[in-house]
Protein backbone atom coordinates (compact mmCIF):
# COMPACT_ATOMS: atom_id res chain seq x y z
CA UNK A 1 0.00 0.00 0.00
CA UNK A 2 1.29 3.33 -0.70
CA UNK A 3 -0.16 4.72 2.42
CA UNK A 4 2.67 7.00 4.28
CA UNK A 5 0.71 5.05 7.38
CA UNK A 6 2.31 2.07 8.19
CA UNK A 7 -1.07 0.51 10.51
CA UNK A 8 -2.62 0.41 7.11
CA UNK A 9 -0.03 -1.35 4.73
CA UNK A 10 -1.06 -5.15 6.14
CA UNK A 11 -4.71 -4.85 5.96
CA UNK A 12 -5.71 -5.98 2.38
CA UNK A 13 -4.84 -9.41 3.56
CA UNK A 14 -7.78 -9.05 5.59
CA UNK A 15 -10.14 -8.72 2.49
CA UNK A 16 -10.13 -11.74 0.61
CA UNK A 17 -12.70 -10.45 -1.69
CA UNK A 18 -9.93 -7.55 -3.03
CA UNK A 19 -8.21 -10.80 -4.50
CA UNK A 20 -10.64 -11.77 -6.99
CA UNK A 21 -11.19 -11.45 -11.08
CA UNK A 22 -13.67 -10.05 -12.66
CA UNK A 23 -14.57 -8.84 -16.00
CA UNK A 24 -11.52 -9.59 -18.35
CA UNK A 25 -9.44 -11.87 -15.24
CA UNK A 26 -8.87 -8.33 -13.99
CA UNK A 27 -8.61 -7.85 -9.94
CA UNK A 28 -11.34 -6.17 -8.64
CA UNK A 29 -10.65 -2.47 -7.50
CA UNK A 30 -13.42 -2.06 -5.05
CA UNK A 31 -14.44 2.00 -5.76
CA UNK A 32 -18.14 1.84 -4.51
CA UNK A 33 -17.60 2.11 -0.78
CA UNK A 34 -20.04 4.89 -0.12
CA UNK A 35 -22.66 2.72 -1.12
CA UNK A 36 -21.15 -0.62 0.92
CA UNK A 37 -18.15 -1.54 2.36
CA UNK A 38 -16.08 -5.00 1.93
CA UNK A 39 -15.77 -6.78 4.85
CA UNK A 40 -12.85 -8.36 6.62
CA UNK A 41 -12.08 -11.86 8.12
CA UNK A 42 -12.64 -10.48 11.55
CA UNK A 43 -16.19 -9.61 11.12
CA UNK A 44 -17.09 -12.99 8.76
CA UNK A 45 -15.50 -14.64 11.51
CA UNK A 46 -17.32 -13.48 14.30
CA UNK A 47 -20.71 -13.90 12.41
CA UNK A 48 -19.41 -17.69 11.54
CA UNK A 49 -18.30 -18.05 15.44
CA UNK A 50 -21.94 -16.77 16.84
CA UNK A 51 -23.36 -19.41 14.47
CA UNK A 52 -21.04 -22.16 14.81
CA UNK A 53 -20.72 -22.08 18.83
CA UNK A 54 -23.54 -20.08 20.79
CA UNK A 55 -26.46 -19.54 18.46
CA UNK A 56 -29.61 -18.49 20.53
CA UNK A 57 -32.16 -15.93 21.31
CA UNK A 58 -30.96 -13.17 23.67
CA UNK A 59 -32.80 -11.07 26.88
CA UNK A 60 -34.83 -14.24 28.07
CA UNK A 61 -33.29 -17.91 28.12
CA UNK A 62 -31.01 -18.79 31.25
CA UNK A 63 -28.81 -21.69 29.43
CA UNK A 64 -25.33 -21.06 29.06
CA UNK A 65 -25.50 -20.20 25.18
CA UNK A 66 -27.92 -17.74 25.62
CA UNK A 67 -26.37 -15.61 28.11
CA UNK A 68 -23.00 -15.75 25.91
CA UNK A 69 -25.26 -14.11 23.06
CA UNK A 70 -26.94 -11.85 25.21
CA UNK A 71 -23.80 -10.26 26.38
CA UNK A 72 -21.97 -10.52 22.89
CA UNK A 73 -24.73 -8.32 21.64
CA UNK A 74 -25.15 -5.72 24.36
CA UNK A 75 -20.87 -5.65 24.12
CA UNK A 76 -21.22 -4.01 20.87
CA UNK A 77 -23.58 -1.63 22.41
CA UNK A 78 -20.89 -0.70 24.67
CA UNK A 79 -18.37 -0.56 22.09
CA UNK A 80 -20.62 2.16 20.26
CA UNK A 81 -20.69 4.34 23.02
CA UNK A 82 -17.12 4.11 23.21
CA UNK A 83 -16.48 4.83 19.91
CA UNK A 84 -18.70 7.75 19.66
CA UNK A 85 -18.83 9.10 22.70
CA UNK A 86 -22.03 8.06 23.78
CA UNK A 87 -22.32 7.95 27.72
CA UNK A 88 -25.65 6.90 28.18
CA UNK A 89 -26.17 3.29 26.35
CA UNK A 90 -29.73 3.11 26.47
CA UNK A 91 -29.54 6.18 23.84
CA UNK A 92 -28.52 3.55 21.41
CA UNK A 93 -31.37 1.64 19.65
CA UNK A 94 -30.29 -1.07 17.19
CA UNK A 95 -32.31 -1.03 13.68
CA UNK A 96 -32.01 -2.46 9.97
CA UNK A 97 -29.79 0.66 8.97
CA UNK A 98 -30.07 4.47 8.60
CA UNK A 99 -33.40 4.40 6.43
CA UNK A 100 -34.79 2.96 9.42
CA UNK A 101 -33.24 5.04 12.12
CA UNK A 102 -34.93 7.78 10.05
CA UNK A 103 -38.08 6.39 9.30
CA UNK A 104 -38.51 5.57 13.16
CA UNK A 105 -37.70 9.28 14.46
CA UNK A 106 -40.77 10.75 11.55
CA UNK A 107 -43.19 7.77 13.03
CA UNK A 108 -42.16 8.05 16.56
CA UNK A 109 -41.31 11.51 17.07
CA UNK A 110 -42.73 13.29 14.61
CA UNK A 111 -46.40 11.91 14.37
CA UNK A 112 -46.35 13.38 17.75
CA UNK A 113 -44.28 16.61 17.52
CA UNK A 114 -45.18 17.56 14.14
CA UNK A 115 -48.31 19.83 13.57
CA UNK A 116 -49.87 21.84 11.26
CA UNK A 117 -47.64 24.59 9.26
CA UNK A 118 -44.54 23.70 11.06
CA UNK A 119 -41.61 23.41 9.03
CA UNK A 120 -39.15 20.52 8.68
CA UNK A 121 -35.97 21.81 7.16
CA UNK A 122 -33.30 19.05 4.88
CA UNK A 123 -31.07 19.99 2.40
CA UNK A 124 -30.56 19.49 -1.28
CA UNK A 125 -27.77 17.09 -1.13
CA UNK A 126 -30.05 14.39 1.18
CA UNK A 127 -30.50 10.77 0.49
CA UNK A 128 -34.20 9.73 -0.44
CA UNK A 129 -33.63 8.50 2.96
CA UNK A 130 -33.79 11.46 4.38
CA UNK A 131 -36.46 12.88 2.23
CA UNK A 132 -39.18 10.74 1.48
CA UNK A 133 -40.14 10.05 5.10
CA UNK A 134 -40.43 14.07 6.11
CA UNK A 135 -42.51 13.81 2.75
CA UNK A 136 -45.20 11.11 4.50
CA UNK A 137 -44.98 13.04 7.29
CA UNK A 138 -45.51 16.41 6.16
CA UNK A 139 -48.32 14.95 4.01
CA UNK A 140 -50.07 13.97 7.39
CA UNK A 141 -49.48 16.86 9.63
CA UNK A 142 -49.86 19.37 6.90
CA UNK A 143 -46.97 20.38 7.82
CA UNK A 144 -44.12 21.89 5.11
CA UNK A 145 -40.85 20.40 4.15
CA UNK A 146 -38.42 23.08 3.11
CA UNK A 147 -34.62 22.74 1.35
CA UNK A 148 -31.45 24.76 2.58
CA UNK A 149 -30.10 24.72 -1.16
CA UNK A 150 -26.16 24.17 -2.06
CA UNK A 151 -23.89 26.81 -3.24
CA UNK A 152 -21.22 25.62 -6.43
CA UNK A 153 -19.06 24.20 -4.61
CA UNK A 154 -21.77 21.53 -3.32
CA UNK A 155 -21.76 23.76 0.15
CA UNK A 156 -24.82 24.27 2.03
CA UNK A 157 -26.16 27.81 1.71
CA UNK A 158 -26.56 28.35 5.59
CA UNK A 159 -28.19 32.11 5.22
CA UNK A 160 -31.40 29.83 4.04
CA UNK A 161 -31.44 28.22 7.47
CA UNK A 162 -31.35 31.44 9.25
CA UNK A 163 -34.22 32.63 7.07
CA UNK A 164 -36.27 29.39 7.70
CA UNK A 165 -35.09 29.35 11.69
CA UNK A 166 -36.60 33.23 11.98
CA UNK A 167 -40.08 32.18 11.06
CA UNK A 168 -40.77 30.31 14.40
CA UNK A 169 -42.13 27.37 12.40
CA UNK A 170 -39.39 25.05 12.68
CA UNK A 171 -39.93 21.86 14.39
CA UNK A 172 -36.71 19.99 13.14
CA UNK A 173 -33.58 20.56 11.22
CA UNK A 174 -32.16 16.92 9.56
CA UNK A 175 -29.34 16.53 6.94
CA UNK A 176 -26.37 14.15 6.46
CA UNK A 177 -22.98 15.17 8.42
CA UNK A 178 -21.59 14.09 4.37
CA UNK A 179 -22.87 13.90 1.34
CA UNK A 180 -22.78 10.82 -0.53
CA UNK A 181 -22.43 12.02 -4.01
CA UNK A 182 -20.86 15.19 -3.51
CA UNK A 183 -18.53 13.87 -0.40
CA UNK A 184 -19.36 17.65 0.97
CA UNK A 185 -18.69 17.87 4.82
CA UNK A 186 -21.69 19.35 6.37
CA UNK A 187 -20.50 22.69 8.87
CA UNK A 188 -22.42 20.73 11.25
CA UNK A 189 -20.90 22.98 14.19
CA UNK A 190 -22.32 25.92 12.73
CA UNK A 191 -25.78 24.57 11.74
CA UNK A 192 -26.17 22.90 15.16
CA UNK A 193 -25.53 26.00 16.78
CA UNK A 194 -27.84 28.24 15.03
CA UNK A 195 -30.60 25.39 15.69
CA UNK A 196 -30.16 25.42 19.16
CA UNK A 197 -30.56 28.88 19.65
CA UNK A 198 -33.40 28.64 18.18
CA UNK A 199 -34.76 25.76 20.59
CA UNK A 200 -35.20 23.18 17.19
CA UNK A 201 -34.29 20.05 17.08
CA UNK A 202 -31.72 18.23 14.73
CA UNK A 203 -30.89 14.93 13.00
CA UNK A 204 -27.80 13.62 11.87
CA UNK A 205 -27.39 10.94 8.91
CA UNK A 206 -23.93 9.76 9.94
CA UNK A 207 -24.09 7.03 7.02
CA UNK A 208 -20.78 8.70 5.27
CA UNK A 209 -19.33 10.10 7.83
CA UNK A 210 -19.37 7.25 11.06
CA UNK A 211 -17.11 5.10 9.12
CA UNK A 212 -14.53 7.99 7.98
CA UNK A 213 -14.07 9.81 10.53
CA UNK A 214 -13.66 10.53 14.53
CA UNK A 215 -17.34 11.39 15.50
CA UNK A 216 -17.92 12.94 19.29
CA UNK A 217 -21.90 12.75 19.97
CA UNK A 218 -21.66 14.25 22.96
CA UNK A 219 -19.33 16.93 21.81
CA UNK A 220 -21.82 17.63 18.60
CA UNK A 221 -24.92 18.04 20.59
CA UNK A 222 -27.35 16.87 18.13
CA UNK A 223 -30.61 15.35 19.04
CA UNK A 224 -30.53 12.34 16.53
CA UNK A 225 -27.95 10.28 14.56
CA UNK A 226 -28.15 7.36 12.71
CA UNK A 227 -26.24 5.44 10.81
CA UNK A 228 -25.40 2.24 9.16
CA UNK A 229 -22.85 -0.61 10.03
CA UNK A 230 -22.46 -2.14 6.46
CA UNK A 231 -20.90 1.00 5.13
CA UNK A 232 -18.13 1.00 8.23
CA UNK A 233 -17.06 -3.47 7.15
CA UNK A 234 -20.13 -4.10 9.47
CA UNK A 235 -22.22 -6.64 7.90
CA UNK A 236 -25.83 -5.40 5.95
CA UNK A 237 -29.18 -4.93 7.85
CA UNK A 238 -28.06 -3.33 11.17
CA UNK A 239 -27.41 0.03 12.29
CA UNK A 240 -28.36 2.27 14.66
CA UNK A 241 -30.20 5.34 16.20
CA UNK A 242 -29.00 7.46 18.87
CA UNK A 243 -31.22 9.89 20.64
CA UNK A 244 -30.90 12.20 23.71
CA UNK A 245 -32.71 10.46 26.34
CA UNK A 246 -34.64 13.50 27.50
CA UNK A 247 -36.53 13.21 24.10
CA UNK A 248 -36.62 9.40 23.55
CA UNK A 249 -38.17 8.94 27.06
CA UNK A 250 -41.51 10.57 25.91
CA UNK A 251 -41.29 9.07 22.06
CA UNK A 252 -44.33 6.37 21.70
CA UNK A 253 -43.08 3.31 20.07
CA UNK A 254 -42.17 2.49 16.60
CA UNK A 255 -43.07 -1.69 16.74
CA UNK A 256 -45.06 -3.11 19.08
CA UNK A 257 -44.52 -6.98 20.11
CA UNK A 258 -42.12 -8.75 22.47
CA UNK A 259 -39.41 -7.71 24.14
CA UNK A 260 -40.57 -3.85 24.05
CA UNK A 261 -42.96 -4.49 26.69
CA UNK A 262 -42.95 -5.08 30.56
CA UNK A 263 -46.60 -5.95 31.11
CA UNK A 264 -48.98 -7.01 28.30
CA UNK A 265 -52.24 -7.71 29.83
CA UNK A 266 -55.54 -8.19 27.49
CA UNK A 267 -56.37 -4.48 26.45
CA UNK A 268 -53.28 -2.57 27.67
CA UNK A 269 -49.45 -3.20 27.94
CA UNK A 270 -46.52 -1.02 29.52
CA UNK A 271 -43.59 -0.78 28.06
CA UNK A 272 -40.03 -2.09 28.72
CA UNK A 273 -37.28 0.47 29.67
CA UNK A 274 -34.63 1.88 27.41
CA UNK A 275 -33.58 1.05 24.71
CA UNK A 276 -35.57 -2.31 24.62
CA UNK A 277 -39.02 -0.42 24.20
CA UNK A 278 -37.60 0.36 20.51
CA UNK A 279 -36.12 -3.06 19.76
CA UNK A 280 -39.64 -5.27 19.35
CA UNK A 281 -39.00 -8.70 18.10
CA UNK A 282 -35.60 -10.78 18.09
CA UNK A 283 -33.24 -8.52 16.73
CA UNK A 284 -30.34 -9.20 13.98
CA UNK A 285 -28.04 -11.10 16.81
CA UNK A 286 -25.50 -12.35 14.84
CA UNK A 287 -25.29 -9.51 12.86
CA UNK A 288 -24.82 -6.98 15.56
CA UNK A 289 -22.26 -9.22 16.45
CA UNK A 290 -20.27 -8.69 13.50
CA UNK A 291 -21.00 -5.00 14.08
CA UNK A 292 -18.62 -5.10 17.17
CA UNK A 293 -16.13 -6.72 15.48
CA UNK A 294 -16.10 -4.23 12.92
CA UNK A 295 -15.75 -1.56 15.41
CA UNK A 296 -12.87 -3.10 16.76
CA UNK A 297 -11.38 -2.99 13.71
CA UNK A 298 -11.73 0.59 12.98
CA UNK A 299 -11.04 1.54 16.85
CA UNK A 300 -7.24 -0.61 16.19
CA UNK A 301 -6.49 0.92 13.40
CA UNK A 302 -7.70 5.12 14.52
CA UNK A 303 -10.27 6.95 12.93
CA UNK A 304 -7.89 9.96 12.88
CA UNK A 305 -5.70 7.46 10.61
CA UNK A 306 -8.52 6.40 8.25
CA UNK A 307 -9.39 10.14 7.55
CA UNK A 308 -5.47 11.01 6.91
CA UNK A 309 -5.66 8.18 4.47
CA UNK A 310 -8.73 9.08 2.47
CA UNK A 311 -7.21 12.59 2.40
CA UNK A 312 -4.24 11.84 0.83
CA UNK A 313 -6.48 8.99 -1.64
CA UNK A 314 -9.17 11.64 -2.51
CA UNK A 315 -6.58 14.50 -2.85
CA UNK A 316 -4.68 12.08 -4.98
CA UNK A 317 -7.75 11.16 -7.02
CA UNK A 318 -8.64 14.88 -7.46
CA UNK A 319 -5.57 15.93 -9.11
CA UNK A 320 -5.41 12.51 -11.32
CA UNK A 321 -8.88 12.98 -12.58
CA UNK A 322 -8.83 16.71 -13.08
CA UNK A 323 -6.08 16.71 -15.76
CA UNK A 324 -8.57 14.00 -17.80
CA UNK A 325 -10.25 15.60 -20.72
CA UNK A 326 -14.20 16.44 -20.53
CA UNK A 327 -13.96 15.47 -17.22
CA UNK A 328 -16.15 16.96 -14.87
CA UNK A 329 -15.63 16.77 -10.94
CA UNK A 330 -18.78 17.77 -8.55
CA UNK A 331 -18.26 19.46 -5.57
CA UNK A 332 -15.64 20.97 -3.50
CA UNK A 333 -11.81 21.11 -4.04
CA UNK A 334 -10.83 21.79 -0.59
CA UNK A 335 -10.18 18.81 1.23
CA UNK A 336 -10.74 19.71 4.54
CA UNK A 337 -14.78 20.00 3.40
CA UNK A 338 -15.17 16.59 1.31
CA UNK A 339 -14.96 12.80 2.44
CA UNK A 340 -13.61 10.29 -0.18
CA UNK A 341 -16.57 10.64 -2.29
CA UNK A 342 -16.20 11.95 -5.95
CA UNK A 343 -18.75 12.26 -8.53
CA UNK A 344 -18.25 12.56 -11.73
CA UNK A 345 -19.69 12.72 -15.64
CA UNK A 346 -17.58 12.34 -18.73
CA UNK A 347 -17.89 14.30 -21.72
CA UNK A 348 -21.58 12.84 -23.08
CA UNK A 349 -21.20 9.40 -21.89
CA UNK A 350 -24.21 7.74 -19.67
CA UNK A 351 -22.38 7.17 -16.29
CA UNK A 352 -24.02 3.38 -17.48
CA UNK A 353 -21.88 3.24 -20.22
CA UNK A 354 -19.00 4.12 -18.11
CA UNK A 355 -19.22 1.98 -15.41
CA UNK A 356 -20.09 -1.14 -17.85
CA UNK A 357 -17.15 -0.11 -19.60
CA UNK A 358 -14.45 -0.01 -16.85
CA UNK A 359 -16.19 -3.10 -15.01
CA UNK A 360 -14.07 -5.31 -17.86
CA UNK A 361 -10.98 -3.16 -16.20
CA UNK A 362 -12.47 -5.07 -13.06
CA UNK A 363 -13.19 -1.74 -11.57
CA UNK A 364 -16.38 -1.15 -9.97
CA UNK A 365 -17.58 2.38 -9.37
CA UNK A 366 -21.32 3.69 -9.04
CA UNK A 367 -23.19 5.32 -12.00
CA UNK A 368 -26.70 6.60 -11.40
CA UNK A 369 -28.82 9.22 -9.35
CA UNK A 370 -27.10 7.44 -5.77
CA UNK A 371 -30.69 7.69 -4.60
CA UNK A 372 -30.09 11.51 -4.53
CA UNK A 373 -32.62 12.67 -7.64
CA UNK A 374 -33.42 15.99 -5.68
CA UNK A 375 -29.67 17.09 -6.36
CA UNK A 376 -29.20 15.67 -10.25
CA UNK A 377 -32.32 17.93 -10.64
CA UNK A 378 -30.27 20.60 -8.64
CA UNK A 379 -26.87 19.38 -11.12
CA UNK A 380 -29.45 19.54 -13.86
CA UNK A 381 -28.53 15.98 -14.50
CA UNK A 382 -29.97 12.51 -14.96
CA UNK A 383 -26.88 10.78 -13.53
CA UNK A 384 -23.06 10.64 -12.20
CA UNK A 385 -20.13 7.95 -11.87
CA UNK A 386 -18.90 7.88 -8.27
CA UNK A 387 -16.03 6.59 -6.83
CA UNK A 388 -15.27 6.37 -3.17
CA UNK A 389 -12.45 5.59 -1.30
CA UNK A 390 -11.66 3.34 1.75
CA UNK A 391 -9.29 2.00 4.03
CA UNK A 392 -7.97 -0.63 1.52
CA UNK A 393 -7.60 1.49 -1.65
CA UNK A 394 -4.61 2.73 -2.94
CA UNK A 395 -3.30 5.27 -5.09
CA UNK A 396 -2.69 2.61 -7.64
CA UNK A 397 -6.41 2.22 -7.35
CA UNK A 398 -6.94 5.57 -8.54
CA UNK A 399 -4.36 5.19 -11.38
CA UNK A 400 -6.27 2.26 -12.35
CA UNK A 401 -9.61 4.65 -12.76
CA UNK A 402 -7.94 7.26 -14.38
CA UNK A 403 -6.23 4.59 -17.07
CA UNK A 404 -9.61 2.69 -17.90
CA UNK A 405 -11.50 5.84 -18.78
CA UNK A 406 -8.76 6.20 -21.74
CA UNK A 407 -10.23 2.94 -22.87
CA UNK A 408 -13.82 5.11 -22.02
CA UNK A 409 -12.67 7.59 -24.12
CA UNK A 410 -11.44 5.46 -27.15
CA UNK A 411 -14.50 3.25 -27.70
CA UNK A 412 -17.14 6.17 -27.58
CA UNK A 413 -14.13 8.46 -29.91
CA UNK A 414 -13.23 11.31 -27.72
CA UNK B 1 -19.82 -11.76 -25.50
CA UNK B 2 -17.00 -9.32 -23.24
CA UNK B 3 -19.53 -6.58 -21.76
CA UNK B 4 -17.70 -3.87 -23.77
CA UNK B 5 -18.05 -5.34 -26.96
CA UNK B 6 -22.11 -4.47 -26.71
CA UNK B 7 -20.01 -0.73 -27.45
CA UNK B 8 -19.51 -1.38 -31.42
CA UNK B 9 -20.05 1.53 -34.35
CA UNK B 10 -23.85 1.40 -34.52
CA UNK B 11 -24.41 2.01 -30.79
CA UNK B 12 -21.85 4.23 -30.24
CA UNK B 13 -22.86 5.87 -33.69
CA UNK B 14 -26.81 6.34 -32.72
CA UNK B 15 -26.15 7.40 -29.26
CA UNK B 16 -24.14 10.40 -30.69
CA UNK B 17 -26.53 10.91 -33.51
CA UNK B 18 -29.51 9.37 -32.75
CA UNK B 19 -32.66 8.82 -35.38
CA UNK B 20 -35.79 10.66 -35.12
CA UNK B 21 -34.78 12.58 -32.26
CA UNK B 22 -37.26 15.46 -31.14
CA UNK B 23 -40.55 16.23 -30.54
CA UNK B 24 -43.65 16.05 -33.31
CA UNK B 25 -46.15 19.28 -32.89
CA UNK B 26 -49.43 18.32 -32.38
CA UNK B 27 -48.76 14.49 -31.88
CA UNK B 28 -51.74 11.95 -31.56
CA UNK B 29 -50.32 10.42 -28.66
CA UNK B 30 -47.60 10.98 -26.78
CA UNK B 31 -45.92 8.78 -23.75
CA UNK B 32 -43.32 8.95 -20.98
CA UNK B 33 -41.99 6.40 -18.25
CA UNK B 34 -38.55 6.31 -16.75
CA UNK B 35 -36.21 3.36 -15.63
CA UNK B 36 -36.53 4.55 -11.96
CA UNK B 37 -33.17 2.86 -11.27
CA UNK B 38 -30.84 4.31 -13.61
CA UNK B 39 -32.67 7.53 -14.93
CA UNK B 40 -33.09 6.13 -18.11
CA UNK B 41 -36.44 8.53 -19.30
CA UNK B 42 -37.62 8.70 -22.91
CA UNK B 43 -40.75 10.66 -24.19
CA UNK B 44 -42.26 9.32 -27.57
CA UNK B 45 -44.94 11.21 -30.03
CA UNK B 46 -46.81 9.33 -32.77
CA UNK B 47 -48.78 10.59 -35.51
CA UNK B 48 -51.37 7.97 -36.77
CA UNK B 49 -52.89 8.50 -40.02
CA UNK B 50 -55.46 5.34 -41.16
CA UNK B 51 -54.20 2.83 -38.87
CA UNK B 52 -50.54 3.84 -39.88
CA UNK B 53 -47.51 5.66 -37.86
CA UNK B 54 -47.15 8.20 -39.93
CA UNK B 55 -44.54 9.77 -38.21
CA UNK B 56 -42.59 9.39 -34.72
CA UNK B 57 -40.17 11.25 -32.97
CA UNK B 58 -38.33 10.75 -29.47
CA UNK B 59 -36.58 12.67 -26.64
CA UNK B 60 -35.16 12.11 -23.38
CA UNK B 61 -32.17 10.92 -21.54
CA UNK B 62 -30.53 7.67 -21.30
CA UNK B 63 -27.30 5.58 -21.57
CA UNK B 64 -25.85 4.95 -25.32
CA UNK B 65 -27.44 1.75 -25.50
CA UNK B 66 -31.32 2.75 -24.44
CA UNK B 67 -30.82 5.51 -27.50
CA UNK B 68 -29.24 3.09 -30.03
CA UNK B 69 -32.10 0.94 -29.38
CA UNK B 70 -34.68 3.74 -29.19
CA UNK B 71 -33.56 4.78 -32.62
CA UNK B 72 -33.52 1.38 -33.91
CA UNK B 73 -37.45 1.01 -32.45
CA UNK B 74 -38.18 4.17 -34.29
CA UNK B 75 -36.62 3.52 -37.81
CA UNK B 76 -38.94 -0.52 -37.32
CA UNK B 77 -42.19 1.74 -36.76
CA UNK B 78 -42.03 4.58 -38.98
CA UNK B 79 -44.65 4.21 -41.90
CA UNK B 80 -45.81 1.01 -39.94
CA UNK B 81 -49.70 -0.25 -39.72
CA UNK B 82 -50.38 -0.41 -35.93
CA UNK B 83 -50.94 -4.34 -36.73
CA UNK B 84 -47.45 -4.70 -37.45
CA UNK B 85 -45.98 -2.33 -35.07
CA UNK B 86 -47.94 -4.37 -32.11
CA UNK B 87 -46.10 -6.80 -33.55
CA UNK B 88 -42.44 -5.82 -32.57
CA UNK B 89 -40.68 -7.72 -29.48
CA UNK B 90 -37.66 -7.30 -27.93
CA UNK B 91 -36.02 -10.06 -29.95
CA UNK B 92 -36.52 -7.63 -33.17
CA UNK B 93 -34.65 -4.65 -31.33
CA UNK B 94 -31.72 -6.47 -29.39
CA UNK B 95 -30.95 -8.46 -32.56
CA UNK B 96 -30.95 -5.44 -34.76
CA UNK B 97 -28.11 -4.23 -32.78
CA UNK B 98 -26.34 -7.92 -32.14
CA UNK B 99 -27.74 -7.42 -28.01
CA UNK B 100 -29.06 -10.55 -28.09
CA UNK B 101 -26.87 -11.29 -24.93
CA UNK B 102 -27.30 -8.00 -22.70
CA UNK B 103 -27.34 -8.62 -19.41
CA UNK B 104 -29.85 -8.24 -17.04
CA UNK B 105 -28.76 -5.33 -15.49
CA UNK B 106 -28.62 -3.46 -18.91
CA UNK B 107 -32.07 -5.26 -20.19
CA UNK B 108 -34.29 -2.34 -19.15
CA UNK B 109 -32.08 0.42 -21.23
CA UNK B 110 -32.64 -1.56 -23.86
CA UNK B 111 -36.23 -1.87 -23.64
CA UNK B 112 -37.64 1.00 -22.23
CA UNK B 113 -38.42 2.93 -25.79
CA UNK B 114 -40.59 -0.37 -26.53
CA UNK B 115 -42.37 -0.05 -23.45
CA UNK B 116 -42.98 3.55 -24.00
CA UNK B 117 -43.99 2.79 -27.70
CA UNK B 118 -46.73 -0.28 -26.62
CA UNK B 119 -48.23 1.83 -23.91
CA UNK B 120 -48.18 4.83 -26.40
CA UNK B 121 -50.05 2.94 -28.42
CA UNK B 122 -52.32 1.26 -25.96
CA UNK B 123 -53.21 4.58 -25.09
CA UNK B 124 -53.98 5.55 -28.58
CA UNK B 125 -56.31 2.37 -29.30
CA UNK B 126 -57.94 2.46 -25.85
CA UNK B 127 -58.78 5.96 -26.39
CA UNK B 128 -60.55 5.23 -29.84
CA UNK B 129 -62.08 2.34 -28.92
CA UNK B 130 -60.51 -0.08 -31.90
CA UNK B 131 -61.11 -3.61 -29.83
CA UNK B 132 -60.47 -2.98 -26.36
CA UNK B 133 -59.23 -6.35 -25.99
CA UNK B 134 -56.27 -5.33 -28.48
CA UNK B 135 -55.65 -2.84 -26.41
CA UNK B 136 -55.26 -4.64 -23.02
CA UNK B 137 -52.69 -7.29 -24.55
CA UNK B 138 -50.24 -4.41 -25.58
CA UNK B 139 -50.79 -3.14 -22.07
CA UNK B 140 -50.03 -6.69 -20.47
CA UNK B 141 -47.16 -6.96 -23.17
CA UNK B 142 -45.39 -3.55 -22.13
CA UNK B 143 -45.90 -4.71 -18.36
CA UNK B 144 -44.34 -7.24 -18.82
CA UNK B 145 -41.36 -6.32 -21.13
CA UNK B 146 -38.60 -6.28 -17.72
Amino acid sequence: MQSTDASLENIRKDFQILDRKVGDNKTLIYLDNASTSQKPKQVIDAITHYYNNYNANIHRAVYSIAQEATESYEKTRDKIAQFLNISKREEIIFVRGTTEAINLVAYAWGRKNIEKDDIIVTTEYEHHSNIVPWQILAKEKDAKLEYIGIDDNGELLLDQLDKYLSTGKVKLVTFSMVSNVLGTISDTDTIISKCKKAGVKTLIDGAQAVPHMKVDIEKLGCDFFAFSAHKMLGPTGIGVLWVRKDILEKMDPFHGGGDMIREVHKYETTWNDLPYKFEAGTPNIADVIGFGAAIDYLSNIGMDKIRQHEIEITQYALEKLSKVNSLKIYGTNDISKRGGVISFNFADIHPHDVAQIIDEEGIAVRSGHHCAQVLMEKLDVAATSRASFYIYNTKADVDALVNSLEKVSRIFKL
Amino acid sequence: MSNADIYHEMIIDYSRNPLNFGKLENPDVTYHDSNPLCGDSIDIDLKIKEDKISDIKFHGKGCAICMACTSVLTELTKGKGIDDVKKINKNDILSELGLEHLQAVRIKCALLSLKVLKYALYSYLAKHLKVTEDADKLKEEAASLY
